[in-house]
């Protein structure tokens, strides 16, 4: 036998009980939608996972009527102090619930269960410590004291990170005291289904947080509704660009967080095997479903055969398939629309003169696959280095300076991200300097921390999430004059119906709460 | 006496090669030079693929079969002060029976001793003492002033030749570290050459030459890998993680490190050169990372008692309860394995 055929060591289904159909989660409730139902698949098996509720306008009314009514009763009037308390009890019950969500997650979207379980997770309890943290912080968060609430958030997120995605929106959103009404990807519903029962068990007040599961034009309505105060998209740069002709002229604030073709650039004095890893995790990190994935490898050219040659032997151990083995380092395409765009960019890189090779794995007969795949003789003017795949293929291409390097990393619409690998510490700050990237990482790739903002230059969006100014992205400055009128007269916050109950099961050992003041008046 | 079969790399060959890879003298300028030229490691990017690679799920027959790999790997070692011939005639025994209620399990290795108990091992193996490759059991000898390396390179010589006329089939001997952080490249390369020159038998023969490089003492990644170069270039057979009595002995992220120079110097030579991490791994699950690691990185091929083992004692023991546990479905306990 060979080692390497790794025994199948599958990640057990039985920690989730799934419903055979889900509702639209409105005002703390699971209810109907007026649409026609459609279906959730894994993508690794095209097997029916759920029934999906679909909203229509008159669902969507609801949701936002319902978010207006959270706001203006309970979560406007709550204390920071309690709305940080909310936040904490979710993010503990994500970590009490990580292994269901992993698995949930890894069978709806196709991405590896090492991935959602080690990544994804993880890193969706993190957001919301992160910002239960601030909650009763936002007179520091950079808009002077006692900025206020936007009001009524709506929230559209893709399909690449579903729950990561639902945590980078709706934690800030919550912490800065909106409330929020999300639609997650059509592909991709399910965590945020059972993030909405965590919000039950976590007794949330209902409305605050509001999931209406659709298409693009479910979403597209609830962009355009007029009680909407606040819009956070994260997608293609196409939909964001129609959000913001949409919501132009209304006084709607928006994050948009958009496409990436991020440069990778690897120096000849680069740690040559972790420079190979940043490249793969880089590319092929979630099947290359990353808005800031380092889809551009710009090697100097005195070790591009090096280079290329040890990435294809790293390549040639990936291992793809059943996205719930714990082995599997490469899963699922999402969508056969995803897979039918890659291969057609695949194809015109080809056309394009560029030499295509993948690396050799079995394709299962089910289900959206894609094999890992770089592209050598790659110029700044071909297809597949201009537009974004979002899959597993790797442009490469060469520079012969750091200028040549910059210049060509800053050459493109967008602008989310970008990677340095060099020894030299005085090259990285030199280079990271110049380039016109939201993130650069140095020396290593597509790592996250809810302390750090994130978001692009140019058609990569506006807006930033992550840390202070993720915050202040659901933040307005107090009217002038208000603010010190606000701070003198500071006031009991907790009243009977805005505060934050213990759980049931705790309540009795509930303390007495101090007094703070609240961040709304 | 069987003459293993894996007798160490000629030493002409291995010092042309090495003049052909320099491109020089193998002097403190020339080795200096070169070992500096090697691109650096980033110490957090090592560690997370080292982390990676421990994530694997080894289950079921992946996991039969590495634990019988692992027993096949291990050398099996004393090296203690209090050691005796007692002692080390039980830890043959062990060697060669490690699972009496169950005859079907592999034999390890090699049994690693002090230069002074070698006669002793090679009498207790008897007919057992051989290649590994064939089924046999080699006797390892510790030598060059063990662990700290702090004497002449007479006594050095001196050492390592009475080991391998005892009978011993592979020397570990340790490098000068001193000399090493100091820049002196040229001794310590020379001391190997010196040192396998001395594992040569009579017959033109020659014992296989480990060079244990105690990481524990060089501290940077970037030292153990240049540290790994100077002592392949200078015709180690094997390259080896620590003595055992120096904290941090081996760990997956030096280990990987390593294995990463070795797969470079075999795409750049055709030669291959085996590597073993020994001390602090106790584990089966600790020991199938290693075995993971291996594969993925130099390829399957590697796991063989010529280009990989085990330093360790106390692994085997536990390898030996998890295989039970594997036939039998439930764990057994201390008292079901033999201590040695």
């Amino acid at each position: 036998m060979s080692f390497l055929d790794y025994a199948p060591a599958p990640e057990s289904r039985a920690i989730l009980s799934l419903r055979d159909s889900y509702g639209l989660f409105i005002d703390g409730e699971f209810v109907d939608g007026r649409g026609a139902a459609f279906q959730t698949i894994s993508p690794a098996s095209e097997e029916r996972i759920a029934m999906i509720a679909n909203a229509n306008e008159a669902d969507v009314a609801d949701a936002v009527a319902a978010a207006r009514r959270a706001y203006d009763r309970v979560w406007s009037k709550m204390s920071g102090r309690d709305r940080g308390k909310y936040l904490f009890r979710i993010a503990r019950l994500v970590q009490e619930r990580a292994r269901e969500l992993a698995v949930a997650e890894s069978l709806d979207n196709g991405k590896p269960i090492k991935e959602s379980r080690d990544v994804d997770v993880p890193l969706v309890a993190a957001w919301f410590f992160y910002y239960a943290g601030w909650a009763d912080k936002l007179d520091h968060a950079g808009l002077g004291a006692d900025p206020r609430s936007l009001g009524v958030a709506a929230q559209v997120i893709p399909w690449n990170f579903p729950l990561l995605m639902l945590a980078w929106k709706i934690a800030p959103a919550l912490a800065a005291g909106n409330t929020v009404v999300l639609k997650p990807a059509e592909t991709t519903p399910l965590t945020a289904l059972i993030f909405a029962e965590i919000l039950q068990q976590a007794e949330l007040p209902p409305g605050v947080v509001n999931i209406i599961t659709g298409a693009g034009d479910t979403g597209a309505a609830l962009v355009a509704h007029e009680g909407v105060d606040k819009v956070a998209f994260t997608g293609s740069t196409a939909v964001g660009r129609a959000i913001a002709k949409q919501i132009a002229g209304t006084d709607k604030k928006a994050t948009l967080e958009l496409g990436g073709k991020a440069a990778n650039i690897v120096f000849d004095d680069a740690p040559i095997d972790q420079a190979i890893e940043g490249i793969v995790n880089g590319i092929f990190f979630n099947q290359g479903h990353v808005c800031c994935a380092g889809s551009r490898l710009l090697v100097q050219e005195s070790i591009h055969d090096e280079v290329v040659d040890r990435l294809k032997t790293r390549l040639s151990t990936l291992r793809l398939g059943d996205p719930l083995d714990k082995n599997t380092d490469i899963g699922a395409i999402n969508s056969r629309e995803q897979l039918d765009r890659i291969r057609a960019l695949s194809d015109v890189g080809v056309e394009e003169g560029a030499e295509r090779w993948s690396a050799p794995c079995e394709i299962p007969e089910n289900g959206f696959w894609y094999a890992p795949t770089i592209f050598t003789g790659v110029q700044t003017s071909s297809r597949i280095a201009r537009e974004e795949i979002f899959g597993p293929v790797l442009s490469v291409l060469t520079f012969r300076t750091p200028q040549e390097a910059i210049a060509k990393a800053n050459n493109t619409p967008y602008g989310l991200s970008a990677g340095i690998w060099t020894d030299k510490g005085s090259r990285i700050l030199a280079v990271a300097d110049q380039l016109r990237a939201g993130v650069i990482w140095a020396n290593t790739f597509n790592r996250f921390d809810p302390a750090a903002p994130f978001g692009g230059y140019k058609e990569s969006g506006y807006g930033r999430e992550g840390g202070r100014h993720g915050l202040a992205a659901y933040l307005a400055p107090a009217p002038i004059g208000q603010a010190a009128v606000a701070r003198s007269a500071a006031k009991p916050a907790i009243t009977a119906d805005a505060s934050a109950p213990e759980p049931t099961a705790k309540r009795t050992r509930r303390t007495q709460k101090a007094t703070t003041k609240g961040s709304k008046r | 006496m069987p003459a293993p079969v894996n007798a160490g790399t000629a030493l002409a060959t291995a010092r042309e090669r090495a003049l052909a890879v320099l491109g020089g003298e193998p002097d403190d300028q020339t080795l200096g030079r070169y070992l500096h030229g090697i691109p650096g490691v980033d110490a957090v990017g090592l560690e997370q693929r080292a982390a990676a690679l421990g994530t694997r799920s080894i289950k079921t027959t992946s996991k039969a079969w590495a634990l019988d790999r692992i027993i096949e790997l291990i050398d099996l070692t004393t090296l203690e002060g209090a050691d005796t011939p007692g002692k080390v005639r039980s830890l043959v025994a062990k060697a060669l029976t490690p699972d009496a209620s169950d005859p079907a399990t592999p034999r390890v290795a090699a049994v690693c001793v002090y230069g002074d108990m070698v006669p002793f091992a090679v009498e207790a193996l008897g007919a057992a003492h051989g290649d590994p490759d064939d089924g046999l059991i080699s006797v390892a000898a510790v030598a060059t002033a063990f662990p700290s390396g702090r004497s002449s390179l007479a006594i050095k010589l001196a050492d390592t030749a009475e080991a391998v006329a005892a009978g011993a089939d592979e020397i570990d001997m340790v490098i000068d570290r001193g000399a090493f952080l100091a820049g002196r490249y040229g001794e310590v390369f020379d001391q190997i050459v010196a040192v396998k020159e001395a594992c040569r038998r009579p017959d033109g023969t020659s014992a296989s030459l480990k060079v244990i490089l105690e990481t524990g003492e060089l501290v940077t990644y970037d030292n153990v890998r240049r540290a790994s170069w100077l002592a392949i270039l200078a015709g180690g057979d094997f390259i080896k993680t620590s003595t055992g009595k120096v904290s941090p002995a081996a760990t997956l992220p030096v280990t990987l490190l390593m294995l990463e120079v070795v797969r470079d110097w075999h795409r750049l030579t055709g030669h291959r050169v085996g590597v073993k991490p020994a001390g602090g791994i106790r584990s089966s699950k600790d020991a199938i990372k290693y075995l993971v690691t291996v594969a993925e990185t130099v390829g399957e091929e590697w796991l063989v008692p010529h280009l990989f083992r085990f330093g360790a004692s106390s692994l085997l023991n536990d390898v030996l309860l998890q295989r039970q546990k594997l036939t039998s479905g439930h764990y057994s306990g201390a008292d079901y394995v033999t201590i040695d």
